[in-house]
């Protein structure tokens, strides 16, 4: 009944960022399709009045004290980094050529 | 003390007190028995000897210099991989993370390591923790010590199988919608969900965070209390942990009194699709507890039939928002920098590579549900269902002490046999969800085999936020009975490792 589309599944895998080669849109939209039809259930539900509950426990503001603590040194926070360049994380360029 | 790898934990720190064995021999024997087994059982993606033997060197030099030691000093643990471990892999069992080492400790590793707790390496797992049945593991499955063909369940299935395969004494899981308790079913051990807020998330890599919460398990119930009291408490980097005491664990699993107490069982927890040997093993147990002198009533809880299908909503929606920091910038696998692509090209190529098929469905699942014209249709129906499934709690809790249902709807299935139907692996999770989506406490502890398969099969116990104790007393007041009845432990009939 819902039917996504192979269009929508590239869709979501851009919007996800997730490269999904072409021969597996298919694949992938029919398991979606499927576990959307079971997960579906959920309209049929009678909800009128009733908040919604995003967490368990109710959720305030939580402070602490304002202390400076040791964090990481920098040789630590970049020891799992793919790539470093000058005590820094070197990233793919983030700007189109033109 | 021949034996060392099949006694209890709070027995082995008597041993040690008694001065009759170190916990460098402790660990050692844990360690030759994983030598010997893991091979077959596949439930340590890394297994940490030179730590584990200096961590168990320190404590017992600390015991001979007769230092005041935690409860537990001494005894080595399986740390499932999803907890954030300095110096050690932590890989959540995806090529995401495969080589990474943390740079600092989770809150709970920190206290374990604090509590002298060796700990032996760390344990299989479904992907990112999105499974039931360890086979989403990118490096490979674990198999279940009862019947190596079978799950261990999942995903903490390196966790429960380790201590089913005697690997080791104590374990840690995580349970988002089950983790922790339907493995312990189906490998016939005991596996806790404190409630949300009871252990410090700090340093667990993120499945749902709303869902998710770090557990103990073993091979009996006190050893489980032993073992929460030393992960649980307050900590002021989880801004979601409760900052109350922790419950009386310990005290209630010494105790095992159900004389006078209400006991619910839930109607929607049975019936269909649920295995017969399965559901004997429970009737059973609700005239043991009778026997006891527990009042058992019938409970109903309405919107329990929703809750798989609004989990498997609110959860692919919190994970693929928690998942969008594997990017291939900070740490972990980079794929496709070759200078001429864009980062957005390398991070698509990055997780593509990076996750597995499990993790892309539900991180696609999750991108639909929140995108505009779907939200309210289904995150905001799912997060509403959630609200009713917390008033059937409230319901139920004002009419029982606790409530009970099985753990899972079936014993340990073959591996392979619902890999290709993702709906019919998420109908295991359907008994084990409910407890947290409510943010409640929950408890899996087996309660015999199952007559058509002579597999373990698991009851569940679950109680009102921060009343964790109730889980314990009662478990072992059904723990006490059918160690009496069998004349041991469940796991004396199980088959012998070949290995072994």
């Amino acid at each position: 009944m819902t039917a996504i589309s192979r269009e929508e599944v590239a869709h979501l895998a851009h919007l996800a960022r997730i490269n999904i080669a072409d021969d597996q849109l298919e694949h992938f939209a029919k398991q979606l399709d499927a576990i959307l039809d079971a997960v579906a259930q959920v309209s049929q539900v009678d909800t009128a009045d009733v908040p919604a509950m995003s967490h368990p426990i109710p959720m305030t503001n939580v402070f602490r004290e304002d202390i400076p603590v040791a964090s990481l040194a920098p040789g630590a926070a970049l020891a799992g980094a793919p790539a470093v360049e000058d005590s820094r994380f070197r990233v793919p360029r983030i700007l189109d050529e033109e | 003390m021949s034996d060392l790898i099949r006694m209890n934990a709070s027995d082995l720190v008597e041993a040690m007190n008694a001065g009759q064995v170190s916990s460098v021999e402790i660990t050692q024997a844990h360690l030759d028995r994983i030598a010997a087994v893991d091979g077959d059982v596949h439930a340590f993606l890394h297994v940490n000897s030179k730590g584990a033997l200096d961590a168990a060197a320190a404590v017992d030099a600390q015991r001979a210099d007769g230092q005041s030691l935690s409860a537990l000093a001494g005894v080595p643990l399986g740390l499932k991989d999803i907890l954030a471990s300095k110096g050690l892999p932590t890989t959540c069992g995806s090529k995401m993370l495969e080589g990474w080492i943390p740079p600092y400790d989770a809150t709970v590793v920190t206290k374990l390591r604090d509590a002298g707790i060796p700990i032996l390496g760390k344990t299989n797992m479904d992907e990112f923790a999105m499974g039931s049945s360890t086979e989403h593991s990118a490096y490979g499955p674990t198999h279940n010590p009862w019947d190596l063909e079978r799950i261990p369940g999942g995903s903490g299935g390196g966790s429960s199988a380790c201590l089913a395969a005697f690997e080791a004494p104590l374990a840690i899981g995580s349970d988002t919608g089950g983790s922790i308790r339907q493995p312990a079913a189906v490998t016939g051990t005991v596996g806790v969900k404190p409630t949300y807020g009871g252990v410090s998330r700090y340093g667990v890599v993120a499945l749902a965070s709303s869902l998710d919460q770090v557990g103990p398990c073993a091979r009996n119930v006190l050893d489980t209390a032993l073992l929460h009291s030393v992960i649980a408490g307050h900590d002021p980097r989880d801004s979601t942990s409760i900052n109350k005491p922790v419950p009386d664990v310990v005290g209630a699993a010494r105790r095992g009194d159900v004389k006078g107490m209400k006991i619910g069982v839930v109607r929607e927890l049975s019936g269909e699709g649920f295995q017969a040997g399965v559901q004997t093993r429970f009737d059973e147990t609700v005239t043991l507890l009778e026997g006891l002198g527990a009042e058992v009533i019938e409970v109903s809880c309405p919107n329990f039939p929703h809750a798989l299908a609004a989990y498997y909503l609110i959860l692919p929606s919190e994970c693929s928002s928690n998942l969008a920091k594997f990017d291939g910038i900070r740490f972990g696998l980079r794929v496709g920098d070759d200078g001429s692509k864009s980062v957005e090209q390398v991070m698509s190529e990055t997780r593509a590579a990076g996750f597995g098929p499990e993790v892309i469905r539900r991180i696609m699942l999750g991108t639909y549900a929140l995108s505009a014209g779907y939200y309210d249709a289904y995150y905001g129906q799912a997060q509403k269902i959630r609200t009713l499934i917390a008033q059937d709690f409230d319901k139920a809790f004002a009419q029982v002490d606790v409530l009970i249902s099985p753990t899972a709807p079936t014993t340990a299935f073959k591996i392979g046999e619902k890999m290709a139907d993702p709906v019919s692996m998420y109908l295991n999770d359907v008994a084990t969800i409910p407890v947290n989506l409510a943010g409640l406490p929950g408890m899996s502890l087996p309660i015999g085999l199952a007559t058509e398969d002579n597999l373990p099969v698991g009851l569940q116990i679950m109680a009102p936020a921060m009343a964790d104790d109730r889980l314990y007393n009662v478990g072992a007041a059904i723990e006490r009975e059918l160690l009496s009845k069998w004349g041991g432990p469940i796991w004396a009939q199980a088959p012998e490792l070949a290995g072994a």
